[in-house]
């Protein structure tokens, strides 16, 4: 029996740009043109002042871990429990949901405000999920 | 909306609660409706508004045999049934209808004639949170609670007690689920669920279901049970995506719906002698206690481990069991809303003496949105 797949996003009018983003190796977030504001998820408007004029920029991919779980069960498909259900802080002010890789899936850890970086994977030749680690150097 | 000119004159839960697999989710709502037509002496053919969640009204009201003049389908989680009181208090003051059913049923363990919830890959949720591995509240739901923990200092232990002292309230409750006492340490060493909570600080699941009947004051002193006023409401929404929430030491839902509620009834906490917090989870109160104004979320974990939500202290909380040890089905507010009106009628197992205001406050998806109501059996 094939193992069942992590859920696949599938990509709208409004948020192709962050999904070809993500393919190209790039975070990519909106900033409102009129009032500056940044924010995630992406619409074509700002949710702060409702401006149509926004602009999508490159994201330093920098950010914190603000709260996290590690899922023990029921474990989604395609996940092999424990894994860390996490929302990074990003430098640039919004917060977004990921999982912490390339480190072990322990409060230990994962420490709250710990410095990340995005690290990008492949799910296939359309999607690359924006993950995090922590941050080197 | 004016104080007490809403009454709740029937309600009441599906006969059996618990494991009830020989019916269908539909039947369970009209066991509950059935219930509480009886509670208030009514036919039937005397409801002319009604409301309920998940199941359309339509669904029910065809099942039942209801033609409404007035029909609310809101549908936002857990405390979709606080905002359906809400809602219908409104209703029969402007002279929409008079008299209106609200029903909740949920088939949540035996799983019979029960659609799943699915999440669209198109949908935000299913781009911007599926991907990373949620899947059911106990992934979602605790996602804050380190967060919190960290702002204000509160202990695993804390959150510990949360669960413990439900457990004494279910105790005194021949219907509740988990009637077993248990100590800190049996929570701190129950299975793993998603950390930092553990088993025993997550919700049952569970069948069942319940109905609420409401008039205009004025004829709720011709029914047979003691009348229940509407004396206060709020309620609000915030963000399907956890992940998006304003900040993770607050839920805005709550902050707006809480004090929208006490602002309306008039009253101030010292007059709250019972009181209601959607526990889905043993973070929940402790989110309740700080957004609603009873102290700084600095206090609220030491409070309830010091014991003053327990049998005989100062703020009887969750006095059925809660979410945690008396039934989980899915949606939860419509057993808040009846163990408060229990105990405004004065019947509840674990009576708290001499209550005469309840608050009942609920949340909805992972503080998706809230809803709080104030009853009162004082008219005046």
């Amino acid at each position: 029996m094939a193992e069942a797949a992590r859920a696949r996003p599938k990509p709208t009018p409004e948020t192709q740009h962050f999904w070809d983003g993500t393919q190209a190796g790039e975070l990519r977030l909106q900033r409102c043109d009129a009032c500056a504001h940044v924010y995630f998820p992406p619409r074509p408007f700002c949710p702060s002042c409702a401006s149509r004029k926004v602009s999508v920029f490159k994201a330093s991919g920098m950010g914190r871990l603000y709260s996290y779980v590690i899922n023990h069960r029921p474990a989604a498909p395609g996940f092999t429990p424990p894994y860390s259900i996490a929302v990074v802080e990003l430098d640039e002010g919004p917060r977004m949901m990921s999982n912490i890789v390339d480190c072990p899936q322990t409060p230990e850890a994962l420490e709250l405000d710990m410095r990340l970086e995005v690290k990008f994977e492949k799910l296939d030749d359309k999607i690359t999920l924006p993950l995090f680690r922590p941050a080197r150097g | 909306m004016r104080r007490n000119q809403v009454a709740v004159v029937g309600a009441a839960e599906t006969t059996e609660l618990g494991v009830i697999p020989n019916m269908s989710q539909i039947q369970l709502h009209a066991d509950a409706a059935l219930n509480a037509i009886a509670d208030a002496g009514l036919k039937l053919s005397d409801i002319d508004g009604f409301a309920t969640a998940v199941e359309t009204p339509q669904q029910v009201c065809h099942y039942l045999g209801i033609t409404p003049t007035w029909v609310d389908g809101t549908s936002v989680g857990g405390c979709s049934f606080m905002l359906h009181v809400r809602h219908a208090a409104a209703a029969i003051e402007t002279g929409l209808c008079n008299t209106v059913l609200i029903t909740h049923a949920e088939s949540g363990k035996s799983m019979i004639g029960k659609q799943l919830r699915a999440t669209p890959p198109d949908s935000l949720n299913g781009q911007f949170e599926a991907p990373f591995g949620v899947y059911g509240p106990p992934s979602m739901f605790p996602i804050p609670v380190l967060r919190y923990m960290k702002t204000y200092g509160i202990t695993h232990e804390q959150l510990a007690m949360v669960a413990v002292v439900q457990r004494e309230w279910a105790a005194k409750n021949p219907r509740a689920t988990m009637k077993e006492p248990i100590t800190v340490a049996d929570v701190l060493n129950s299975r793993m669920i998603a950390y930092p909570f553990r088993l025993l600080q997550c919700c049952l699941v569970t069948d069942g279901g319940g109905a609420l009947i409401l008039t205009s004051a004025d004829r709720a002193k011709d029914f047979p049970q003691k009348p229940v006023y509407i004396l206060g409401t709020g309620e609000s929404v915030e963000t399907p995506l956890v992940s998006q929430m304003e900040t993770f030491s607050s839920s805005r839902a709550f902050k707006v719906a809480g004090p929208l509620a006490f602002k309306e009834a008039g009253i101030t906490h010292g007059d709250v002698d019972h009181l209601m917090i959607y526990d889905a989870f043993a973070h929940l109160p402790l989110f309740g206690l700080g957004d609603l104004g009873f102290m700084p979320h600095e206090e609220t974990g030491k409070f309830i481990a010091d014991g003053n939500t327990r049998p005989g202290a100062k703020l009887p909380l969750n006095t059925n069991g809660g979410g945690l040890s008396y039934m989980h089905s899915g949606m939860y507010g419509m057993y808040a809303l009846q163990e408060s009106v229990r105990q405004m009628r004065g019947i509840a197992p674990a009576q708290v003496p001499n209550a005469r205001i309840s608050v009942c406050h609920g949340v909805g998806g992972m503080f998706a949105a809230s809803g709080t109501i104030i009853f009162t059996n004082e008219r005046q």
